[in-house]
């Protein structure tokens, strides 16, 4: 059993899921005994390309053109003929904005079941069952997919990216799709420049109602800033006005799942944790020591985070100077 | 134009799951059911939209699939707003099952809008809403935080990794929002639950539909270790833990 993994680019650049999707994909084919095709969609230079092979890739296609934004049909056009060249059995897909969009799609193209949100490596492949996040993280599920093929949609942070070096053979792909076609037009983009993704970062500065005001985020983004991490809040601060909306994360808002999370006075809704919960390491600070926060913490401190903020910081930076 | 929205009824998001005995089903004892959060969204910016009298938009329906047990939630559907329901009787089945009988539903109307929510929060599947959008053959955009009408032609705004994208789309399409679409769901008022009684809910025969995959069973998270607590006073101690035990600094 083949496997294809789609490898998604941002400005030219593959990013942390990407690796992990390749990893998992070379993982899957050791288990069917296949090869591994990573399909890339749009300009990517070679150097790039090639470099999936270090991840397990044993080749690449190489769809250079397509249209400029994300058109579902098209990539839906793109990625079906990509698994009929190939050969594939099992495809592999990120759970993120783009996964969501496309794999569906792709599900009833190729009549394959889909089951997103993996978490682990299939336990059997034949008949082909994997674990999935259910409820939010709250429990998970075994599903068992019942057709020829099938696509998986790996959740973000799950899986280990596995380094083993060599380089993979890059082929320019010719899927016959017309860009012309997209039924999307994209009327405007508007990106931040060099601000670390919420989704991507390794750590999480989070802040929640116990801030007290939007006022006092100064020594999260200063310790964020020290961390290199990216900054959060939970709902009740979105919904205030005292952070922007892309910063929730939670059941409703951003699901994150990085190294080490940092919440500063919040108390842990059941809502949040579904956000959150995934992640590697949490530590809590809060005034109210019965918070349900603690029970998905790793390391708490009942305290003031705006007091426990400062010595913090300054631990921090007296560590990483050694 | 008409706008069906696509609602999915689930245990409500702060129930504390347990499972039946053989960990195939949940225990729906004390469970309440409510519709779907992101669908609840989508429902609330339908409403919006039609009752802003420059929009293009007249009527809104609602359809979900399930037994007659979740009807309590389609009736809370027209409660909000929606001008009337369809429920296709189907129980059981995967995401490609749901999305077979809704696209029957999207054929026997005449629909401009078809909003489903990104995920619901059961089984989190994030795939009726596309796969519909490829049945019918038409244009999908997911991850939708607002929708609006110009000059009678759509507008969205969708989330991409770092910004947005406005985006503009042909009707027919499938709009897969997410949270931003509406501020807050919108509560019934006791009019709109008085109103909802006599508010007609159609009740479809299911299409044949197969499933793709098959669910197995539910199996609980490992239970972690409990919480380490540190000083106030003693955060040089968190440090070297995060550094040293942990291994994450």
């Amino acid at each position: 059993m083949s496997v294809l993994v789609y490898t998604e680019n941002w400005d030219g650049k593959f990013k942390k899921i990407s690796f992990e999707l390749v990893s998992y994909a070379a993982s899957v084919a050791k288990m069917t005994g296949g090869s591994v095709t990573a399909l890339s969609i749009g300009n990517v230079n070679q150097d790039e390309l090639s470099n999936l092979g270090a991840y397990g890739a044993t080749s690449v296609l190489n769809a250079s053109s397509a249209p400029a934004g994300l058109d579902n049909q098209v990539y839906t056009n793109i990625i079906a003929a990509a698994m009929e060249k190939t050969g594939a059995t099992v495809l592999v897909l990120a759970n993120n904005n783009t996964g969501k969009a496309i794999a569906p799609r792709l599900s009833v193209r190729l009549k394959a079941g889909l089951v997103s949100g993996v978490t682990a490596l299939p336990e059997s492949v034949s008949p082909l069952v994997v674990r999935k996040k259910v409820f939010n993280g709250k429990a998970f599920g075994k599903v068992e997919v019942t057709t020829g093929t099938a696509i998986l949609t790996l959740a973000q942070n799950s899986f280990e990216i596995r380094e083993a070096g060599g380089s993979a053979a890059v082929e320019s792909f010719d899927h016959g799709v017309d860009a012309g076609t997209a039924k999307t037009t994209i009327k405007d983009v508007q990106k931040q420049e060099g601000k670390l993704l919420l989704t991507d970062a390794d750590v999480v500065v989070s802040g929640g109602r116990g801030m007290k005001s939007g006022d006092n985020w100064v020594p999260i983004e200063e310790l964020a800033g020290v961390l290199g991490a990216a900054t959060a809040c939970s709902r009740p601060v979105s919904d205030e006005g005292w952070r922007p909306h892309e910063e929730h994360t939670g059941q409703t808002g951003k699901i994150i799942a990085p190294n080490l999370y940092f919440a500063f006075g919040i108390s842990g809704a059941i809502q949040h944790l579904a956000g959150v919960s995934s992640s590697k390491c949490i530590v809590a600070v809060n005034t109210d020591k019965d918070a349900p926060i603690f029970e998905a913490a790793d390391y708490g401190i009942v305290g003031d985070a705006l007091k426990v903020l400062p010595d913090l910081i300054t631990e921090i930076k007296a560590a990483k100077a050694q | 134009m008409r706008i069906l929205v696509c609602i999915s009824n689930v245990p409500d998001t702060t129930t504390k799951i347990r499972f039946s005995n053989d960990n195939t089903s949940i225990d729906e004892n004390g469970v309440q059911w409510i519709i779907n959060p992101w669908d609840e969204l989508a429902l609330t910016r339908a409403m919006e939209i039609k009752e802003d009298a420059s929009n293009p938009v007249d009527h809104v329906t609602v359809a979900t699939v399930g037994g007659a047990g979740v009807e309590p939630t389609l009736r809370k559907a027209l409660a909000i707003g929606a001008d009337d329901a369809i429920r296709v009787d189907c129980v059981g089945g995967d995401a490609h099952q749901v999305a077979t009988q809704l696209a029957a539903v999207v054929k026997s109307g005449t629909y401009g809008a078809i909003l489903c929510g990104i995920e619901s929060s059961d089984y989190n599947g994030s795939a009726v809403g596309g796969m519909l959008a490829e049945m019918l053959g038409v244009p999908s955009v997911s991850a939708v935080s607002s929708l609006t009408f110009e000059n009678g032609e759509v507008v969205i705004t969708r989330d991409i990794d770092g910004g947005k994208e406005l985006v503009t789309v042909p009707a027919p399409f499938i709009g897969v929002v997410q949270k931003g679409i509406a501020k807050e769901p919108r509560i019934a008022a006791m009019r709109g639950i008085m109103m909802a009684r006599t508010k007609p809910l159609l009740v479809l025969a299911a299409v044949e539909a197969e499933s793709l995959t098959r669910f197995k069973e539910y199996v609980m998270p490992e239970s972690k270790a409990p919480c380490k607590m540190i000083d106030a006073d003693n955060v040089k101690e968190l440090v070297n833990l995060l550094q040293n035990e942990a291994k994450v600094l």
